[in-house]
């Protein structure tokens, strides 16, 4: 699994050019032995089962936030648009890599002392002397990513986009630990692209699948570092948390219960989450057509879309633990 | 000209119909058969001269304009309003404005700058301090003339000068116009165009119409925001008049499709036509409802750039949109010819 999580967390993917990290998955998932296809936004789908009465979809978003190039200045900096959440206070001193490995290092114009800086006044500089030479780089309208290596520290693992790569790397493991299981449901895992920027992928997935229930895997926020941004009691190493709500969707009650139900009759550790400011591909799934009830299972993260994102492993490993079960229940 | 003409026509988002009703007659004019849905949108089928189903292409370009809405009248007999879209509340003092179906006059009113206390004088006026003067003597008076819910357009009379026309509304009759500009064209591959509504309130006619067509591929013809003026970092610029049309890479609705843009590019760069990007990321467009339409559509938007847009006076320039039509014919004729996979 770790050699998965790196290769999954160095893919390059911003929101709407995923193809790198989709085959990385799709590498994957062929190795599993198991069909895919991908659809006209690009999502990636593996259908397992296909004789079951009910249909769940598990979508778990391959894309990762990202910075697009707007413009050219005359002496070779680019200028920049976000895609996501990109926070600017952390923009400055950070690297960041095109899709053709092209690196650059993202500098920040004067900022008066008592003001934030906003991403207007970032550039990213490749190293290019002037317009023409930087021209023959990149090109306006190509996106870039954090560059960052993936690293562990006893228990935690750090990496730049483990939102949500270590969604991914959770479902392909699931996916693992089924094979040759004959399960009570039917199941579509969806490697979901363009969360970051309005839940788009899973909006047209959930469309095209008509699932009778839907699970989003996703990073959820944490409140238990100094003087912590989120009000939330979520923390690191106390398990995979069953959302309850976000900004996007407000889980259904039998989704909840189901989840903890599982959980707690195969002692697999949780937490309980409420996401004042966030959403996930749930959000999309649960407003499909006439409705989907729709729950979502969070892996706790620190330093959410900075590029040292931080994991614990026993959370990881519970995570698939919790959905493997649940894929196994005949109480859908 | 075309833009001019229906760029004089009130038309804010939700009371589209006087346009709509000037776009099917030409439409009638030119033998094509359209019909509207139950939010107002007029699709026109366009049939090429090949037999089939065709690439599964739409074009769409929104009909509606930003606005006012008549909220309260006042015992004085001023009128009270509501926005409908994105206004610059600061651009609205002493405008002239139309009202309702009769297109009565008005002006947008504030306290005399003589009795404005210092404070007052900083700040920008906004809505909550502007009212529109009909010149009725009281509450009564007014009634006669207007009621709640009307809707108020601005009022700018077009003019042109060399390159650059100036009139309200060109966000987006520029679009509709060069949309009704290909209509009169022939093409080997049929296509379906939508006029749409209440783009500036939500892209809510997008919405419905992507579900009623169900395309594959999807081109809005749109009017975006030049600020190529004093103050304005070069890099904030989004769009410059005389660049040519601009082709939105992302904004706050859609990502472009990668292969779509490229094609796009390619006609222009064939055809050796101006273009450009536009480099604001933010704001939103048909294509945003569009591209998650179903299971999902390959969508686009390709747009004139305007100063001013969503105040009572816009900029443009008449090459910039003589090029957008050319270019997006070009993408048509691209599409028929070699394809287009997703």
């Amino acid at each position: 699994m770790k050699e998965l999580i790196e290769k999954l967390c160095t893919s390059y993917g911003p929101a709407g050019r995923e193809e790198q990290v989709r085959a990385a998955i799709a590498a994957e998932v062929e190795r599993l032995g198991e069909e895919h296809f991908t659809d006209t936004l690009g999502n990636l789908v593996v259908h397992k089962n296909t004789s079951a009465e009910k249909k769940i979809l598990v979508a778990a978003h391959m894309d990762e936030i990202g910075l697009m190039v707007t413009y050219i200045e005359e002496n070779g900096f680019l200028r920049f648009t976000n895609l996501g959440g990109i926070p600017p206070g952390v923009l400055w001193g950070t690297r960041v890599v095109f899709a053709d490995g092209l690196v650059g290092v993202i500098g920040q114009e004067k900022i008066k002392e008592s003001s934030k800086p906003d991403l207007e006044q970032h550039y990213i500089d490749i190293g290019a002397a002037d317009r023409e030479e930087a021209q023959a780089m990149v090109k306006i309208g190509e996106s870039a990513v954090y560059y960052a290596p993936v690293y562990r520290t006893g228990k935690r693992l750090s990496a730049k986009s483990l939102d949500n790569r270590i969604g991914c790397v959770i479902l392909l493991e699931t996916l693992k630990r089924l094979a040759g299981t004959t399960l009570p449901v039917e199941v579509y895992f969806a490697f979901t692209v363009q969360e970051e920027v309005g839940l788009r992928g899973a909006q047209t997935v959930a469309y095209r699948l008509k699932p009778h229930y839907g699970l989003a895997v996703d990073v959820t926020r944490v409140g238990d570092t100094p003087k912590p941004d989120f009000k939330t009691g979520v923390a690191l190493g106390k398990g995979p948390t069953v959302k309850i709500m976000d900004s996007a969707v407000i889980c259904h009650p039998g989704v909840t219960k189901l989840m903890q139900d599982v959980a707690e009759k195969n002692s697999i550790p949780f937490q309980l989450e409420v996401l004042e400011r966030g959403g996930t591909d749930a959000g999309a799934i649960h407003l499909s057509r006439e409705g989907v009830p729709s729950g979502a299972l969070s892996v706790p993260c620190r330093y959410i879309h900075t590029p040292a994102e931080m994991v614990d492993l026993e959370d990881v490993e519970n995570s698939i633990a919790l959905l493997t079960e649940l894929l196994k229940s005949t109480a859908w | 000209m075309l833009i001019k003409e229906l760029s004089v026509i009130p038309g804010v988002s939700g009371d589209e119909t006087r346009v709509r009703n000037f776009i099917r007659e030409k439409a009638a004019g030119l033998g094509l058969p359209s019909h509207t849905d139950s939010l107002g949108n007029l699709y026109v089928h366009k049939e090429g001269r090949k037999q089939g189903n065709g690439p599964g292409l739409m074009l769409t370009a929104h009909m509606d304009e930003v606005g006012l809405m008549v909220s309260s009248i006042e015992k004085s007999g001023h009128l009270r309003f509501y926005k409908v879209g994105g206004i610059y509340e600061a651009a609205l003092i002493s405008k002239p404005v139309k009202i309702g179906a009769n297109d009565l006059d008005g002006v947008i009113g504030a306290k005399a700058i003589h009795l404005q206390k210092k404070e007052e004088r900083k700040k920008a006026l906004t809505v909550e301090n502007l009212y529109i003067d009909i010149g009725a003597k009281d509450k009564e008076d007014a009634e006669k003339v207007v009621k709640v819910g009307d809707y108020v357009s601005f009022y700018s009379e077009a003019s042109r000068y060399e390159d650059l026309i100036r009139g309200k509304a060109f966000d987006n009759r520029a679009g509709c116009a060069a949309l009704l500009e290909i209509l009169q064209r022939d093409f080997p591959c049929s296509f379906t165009a939508v006029f749409t509504v209440q783009e500036e309130v939500g892209i809510r006619g997008a919405q419905v119409a992507a579900y009623r067509v169900n395309p594959r591929l999807a081109l809005v013809l749109e009017t975006t925001i030049a600020a190529d003026t004093p103050g304005v970092k070069k890099h904030e610029h989004s769009t410059s008049l005389g660049g040519g049309p601009a082709f939105t890479i992302k904004d706050d609705s859609v990502i472009a499709h990668p292969r779509l843009l490229d094609r796009l590019i390619q006609v222009a760069e064939e055809q050796q036509r101006p273009y450009q990007f536009r480099r604001f990321g933010g704001s939103f467009t048909d294509a945003g409802a569009i591209c998650t339409s179903g299971g999902g559509v390959a969508a686009a938007v390709v747009s004139t750039p305007c100063r001013y847009i969503h105040s009572p006076l816009s900029m443009l320039s008449l090459s910039d949109w003589r090029h957008l039509v050319e270019i997006v014919d070009g993408f048509i004729r691209s599409i028929d010819e070699k394809g287009l996979e997703i």
